[in-house]
Formats: C-alpha cells, sequence, structure tokens
C-alpha cells in the first residue's frame, strides 16, 4: 500500500500535471511541462488562434504583423519574418514562441533554451490541426469548439448565398501580375464551400501566376479582387470580353477587410461571410 | 569570329523579331490547338498582337538605352537601371500599392495617374534626383556614383514601403521580376512613340559617343559639344528606359546584354549599335515571353527570370569564345 503511494508521487515528480508532448508541422518533438504563461507568437493567423483559445492575456509579444484582435497591438513588437528580434524575444523570457515553419529565427531562439513550435496553416484541414495543437500547447481542453465555431460560420454564410449564385464561375485574383486563388488554395476551399465554382483548377497550385488570357477564355461571371491592384481591371486588354466585367460582377475587396481574407485562421469564417456577400449583391437571388 | 555586315544584322535581328511575333500569336494560354475556338480573333487581335509587339517594342527600348548608356559611360557594364531609373520606378509603384484604398483622396489621384503613369513619373524623378546630386552631367564619375547612391536609398524607401504594408509584395515581386502580361494597343502606341523619339536623340547625339569613345579630353578636342549631347542622350535614355518600365515592369539584362550581343558579331559606330541593339533587345525579350507563357501554360513564368538565363547564358558563352581566342 504505502509502495504503492510512493511509487505514484514519484512518478507524478516526474511527470507533473499538464505536461504534454508537442509534434509540431516540422516534425519536431517540444515537451511543454506546465501551460505557458508568456508566450510569444510570430504569425498574425497563431496570433488569432491563440486568442481565439482565450489565451490572449498570456500573450507576451508578437510579430509585427499581428494586429488582431486590437489588444495585441499593445504588446512589444519583434519584427517580421526576416527581421525578428531574437534579443527583444529572449529578454521577455517567453515560455513557448509559436513560429511560421519559414521562419528562420527557431534555430537561434532553440538554441538559446527557448521551445519553439513551427506552425503553418494554410488551409481548412490545416487550420484545425493548428487549433489542436495550440489547444493542447495552452492546455485548453476545448480546442475543437473553435473548429465547430468557424465551421458553423462558414456553413452559415454558405446557406447566405442564393440559389442562383451556386457553381457560379469566379476569378478571385490575389495580387497584380496575375496571381489567382485556385481551388487548393484555403480561398478557393472557402469558395467552394459557398457553393461557388473557380476557374482555376486545384493542379494549377494554390496561388498559381497566370496567362491574362487564360481568365477571358475562361470567361468568369464573376471576379473577386482586392482594393489594392484593382486599377484598371475593366481596362485590361480583352477583358471587356469577360461577362464579369460587361455585367459589372466585380467586388474590390476594401483595404481593411485584406488581412480577413489572406489569413487562415479563427476569421476564415468572416471571410467567408464577406465573400457570401459578394455572392448575394453581385449575382442576385 | 564572326563578323556580319550592320545591314544584313538588322535584317536577321528584325526578321528574328517577326517570327517571335508570329510565334507569340500562336502561343497562348493553352497551346496552339485553340485556333479553331470561337472568339478567337478578338484574342488574338486584342491579346497576343499587342502583347507581342509590346514585347518587342520594352525589349527595344531597353536595347537602345543600354547602347546609350554603355557609350555614355564608356562602360560594357552599364546597364538602363543606372542612374537611379528602376529604383525610381520601383519606389512610386510600391508607394502607390501601399496608399491604394488607404484614403479616398489618394485612391483617386492614383485611378488618375494609374500604375504606369506612376512607374514613369517615379523612373524621371530617380534620373532628376541623380542629375541634382551629381550637379549636373560635367562628370561621367560623379553621375554614376550619384545613380549608385539614389539607387541604394530608393530601394531602402521601397522596402520601407513593403514593410509598412506587407501585402503589396507579390504585387511587388510581379513588377520587380518584370511583367508582359497586360499589354495593350495603347502601351504599344506609348512605347512605339517613345521609342522612336529616343531613337531620332540617340542617333543625332551618337556621333559624340564615337568621340567619347576616344576619351573626354579628345572629345572634347575634337569640338563636340558634351555637356549638351550628354544631356539629350540621358533625356533619350530615361525616356526609353521609363517608358519600358512603366509598361512591362523591370525586366533584367536585355539592356546589359543587347549591345554586347550586336558587338560581338558586329563592331560599328555608335548610331548603328543603338538601332541593332533595340533590334536584338526587341527579339531577345519577345523570345522571352513567347518562352514564359508558353513553357508552363496556363501558369507564366516572370519574364525577367527568362531574360537573365538566355541573356546569362548566352554571356557566359560570349565570355567563353573570346577567352578561347585570345590563347589561340
Amino acid at each position: 500500500m504505502l509502495e504503492r503511494l510512493i511509487t505514484t508521487l514519484l512518478l507524478a515528480v516526474a511527470l507533473p500535471a499538464g505536461a504534454v508532448e508537442i509534434k509540431d508541422d516540422l516534425g519536431q518533438v517540444t515537451q511543454i511541462p506546465a501551460p505557458p504563461q508568456r508566450i510569444v507568437s510570430l504569425l498574425p493567423s497563431l496570433t488569432e488562434t491563440v486568442c481565439e483559445l482565450g489565451a490572449c492575456a498570456r500573450l507576451v509579444g508578437v510579430d509585427r504583423y499581428s494586429n488582431f484582435p486590437a489588444q495585441v497591438n499593445a504588446l512589444p513588437k519583434l519584427g517580421g519574418m526576416e527581421d525578428t528580434n531574437v534579443e527583444l524575444i529572449a529578454s521577455l523570457k517567453p515560455d513557448v514562441v509559436l513560429v511560421a515553419v519559414s521562419s528562420r529565427v527557431s534555430e537561434r531562439l532553440k538554441a538559446l533554451g527557448i521551445k519553439v513550435v513551427a506552425l503553418e496553416p494554410r488551409s481548412y484541414k490545416d487550420v484545425q490541426r493548428v487549433l489542436g495543437i495550440i489547444g493542447q500547447v495552452l492546455g485548453v481542453d476545448d480546442a475543437q469548439r473553435v473548429w465547430r465555431h468557424i465551421e458553423a460560420g462558414v456553413a452559415a454564410a454558405a446557406s447566405s448565398v442564393p440559389a442562383r449564385a451556386r457553381g457560379v464561375k469566379v476569378y478571385y485574383e490575389v495580387a497584380s501580375g496575375l496571381y489567382a486563388a485556385g481551388e487548393s488554395s484555403f480561398v478557393g476551399e472557402t469558395l467552394a464551400r459557398l457553393g461557388a465554382g473557380n476557374i482555376i483548377p486545384a493542379n494549377l497550385g494554390p496561388f498559381p501566376k497566370i496567362n491574362p488570357e487564360y481568365v477571358v477564355k475562361a470567361n468568369p461571371a464573376l471576379i473577386m479582387i482586392g482594393a489594392r491592384g484593382s486599377e484598371g481591371l475593366t481596362e485590361r486588354p480583352g477583358w471587356n470580353r469577360i461577362d464579369a466585367v460587361k455585367r459589372g460582377r466585380i467586388c474590390v475587396f476594401r483595404t481593411e477587410d485584406g488581412d480577413i481574407l489572406a489569413r487562415p485562421g479563427p476569421r476564415m469564417a468572416e471571410a467567408a461571410q464577406i465573400m457570401a456577400k459578394c455572392l448575394r449583391e453581385k449575382v442576385g437571388p | 569570329m564572326i563578323n556580319i555586315r550592320p545591314g544584313l544584322l538588322l535584317a536577321l535581328l528584325l526578321a528574328a523579331g517577326a517570327a517571335c511575333v508570329l510565334a507569340g500569336v500562336l502561343v497562348g494560354s493553352t497551346g496552339w490547338a485553340d485556333l479553331r475556338d470561337e472568339g478567337m480573333g478578338i484574342i488574338l487581335w486584342e491579346i497576343r498582337l499587342p502583347r507581342s509587339l509590346g514585347a518587342w517594342w520594352a525589349g527595344a527600348l531597353l536595347g537602345m538605352a543600354g547602347a546609350m548608356s554603355q557609350g555614355l559611360f564608356r562602360n560594357p557594364l552599364a546597364d538602363p537601371y543606372l542612374l537611379g531609373s528602376a529604383s525610381g520606378a520601383g519606389l512610386a509603384v510600391a508607394v502607390a500599392l501601399a496608399l491604394t484604398g488607404v484614403s479616398p483622396q489618394t485612391s483617386s489621384l492614383l485611378a488618375h495617374i494609374g500604375l504606369t503613369g506612376m512607374a514613369f513619373v517615379g523612373t524621371l524623378l530617380g534620373v532628376g534626383l541623380t542629375l541634382m546630386l551629381a550637379r549636373g552631367v560635367e562628370q561621367t564619375l560623379r553621375l554614376l556614383l550619384a545613380g549608385v547612391v539614389v539607387g541604394v536609398v530608393l530601394n531602402a524607401l521601397t522596402g520601407l514601403a513593403t514593410l509598412w504594408a506587407p501585402d503589396i509584395l507579390r504585387a511587388m515581386q510581379a513588377f520587380l521580376l518584370g511583367n508582359t502580361g497586360l499589354l495593350g494597343w495603347s502601351s504599344v502606341t506609348v512605347m512605339a512613340a517613345c521609342g522612336i523619339a529616343a531613337l531620332v536623340i540617340g542617333l543625332l547625339a551618337s556621333p559624340a559617343l564615337d568621340a567619347l569613345a576616344l576619351g573626354e579630353a579628345t572629345a572634347a578636342s575634337l569640338g563636340v559639344r558634351l555637356p549638351l549631347l550628354r544631356l539629350l542622350l540621358i533625356l533619350a535614355f530615361a525616356l526609353a528606359t521609363g517608358a519600358a518600365v512603366a509598361q512591362t515592369g523591370i525586366v533584367a539584362f536585355v539592356g546589359l546584354v543587347a549591345p554586347h550581343l550586336v558587338r560581338s558579331v558586329c563592331p560599328t559606330l555608335h548610331g548603328r549599335l543603338i538601332g541593332l541593339s533595340a533590334a536584338a533587345g526587341g527579339a531577345l525579350l519577345l523570345a522571352a515571353d513567347v518562352l514564359a507563357r508558353g513553357l508552363i501554360r496556363p501558369q507564366e513564368l516572370p519574364v525577367g527570370l527568362v531574360t537573365a538565363l538566355l541573356g546569362g547564358l548566352y554571356l557566359l558563352v560570349l565570355m567563353h569564345r573570346r577567352s578561347g581566342s585570345t590563347q589561340r
């Protein structure tokens, strides 16, 4: 009896309550002994995920581009992807740093003895998985609740799209120089969930640089584009033949909404609602 | 050594350009087979033909600007993007993109001028700034140094703009690697007009370049009015570069390689060199454009990457051949 009690006690000391092993997107395993109280996030979508899981107060620093929710703007800004301020991060003594997979700073931080978890959401599936992993890191029980919330939001947006707009061929331009959002990008996934078509098939990759002539020939019925780069769209050579241009079915998204539309994270439902609104207003009931 | 007469070379280069125009009209987003489609006439006339002619003209502008700047600076490494032209255009485009949608006033101003207009103005501002810093055109070295300084400073400012508005990065990349995809008839007209004007000025001023090849002192003793002609040439150079950069972004290497290509097969006076370099640059950029849209259609490669690869390979071959012939 006593023996068993001692063993249990020893075990409890060796493996403190709440200790978790995290396998990140680089396949690296990190031990997190206790739910971290000082967190640094170096990717806007990860910052948003941490806050959505109710741990915004545990953030002690974020990257330059993290700007949502508003309260993270008060935190120290630690630079961007290429110019991360390692010294400032170290001085914040974080329990864990969340970085993008492509960030070059992780090695440096690990060498300083800081725990690093590299994550990079690119698709719906990724967002769900990243939610799960960050939930584990934070010690939050029901991270998938947030996922269900996103799913419900996207589904609500989809149900607001009128039947006439289903299957309508959409061209979504990410940047001028003609980078488009293909079916395999998360933007394309949102379009598919809204019931809209996409003129860029999945085999061209997520954000291919395409020949403008391809758009003319594909003849989309609706064009979605950010305010930046939308200038002169209708005057592009031959584009006056496109149905969407002829009938004025062009949605120019506000620059302020750019972050919502461009980040695969908790605000994907909001992005879906913006796109659904475009479908409603341009293709009509 | 190959040695071709200038007239023959010009005819060859123009024929190559014409062949590339034909190829450019035939190669579309889905390959050759779609010629039978309905509405194909419009695609050919409104998209492929102006795009091909536009790419040719952009290359021609860069080629002649390259020949002018190499003659002016007596430096085989000089290219059209010296004197702050490219960095000025880049900064103007970055600022225009970053300010879009920030406030209604800036947006409507930008809508009036357009990105092309901004890039053109940026080029002229960059060159103007360089001329001011160099306090005129008297000293070649000072001009070059001022151009380098202006380039570095304006590029740093462009970097700041992208830092402030990171979502313009992709559009900036398209600009910095060259983009021939959106050339229409209006672009062709603008570039052709600028090209002809720059060519005329270049030809008129070319005797000064020939004299300059003998050294500044000799040129002055020959009675060449250097300051005036230099200023004229820099104007022509800025006009040509500005028109090309505004329409197609920064296409690497064409302006550097075209004069070398011409000189290697046909050593000639500067007047002819400028004309021949234009024909060579046009053929090179258009060939690169045809490859850029044909290789992975319906996707495109940035045309600047293709010109850099083609031009770089050619320069390597040229260097190799030259060093081989001196050893013999």
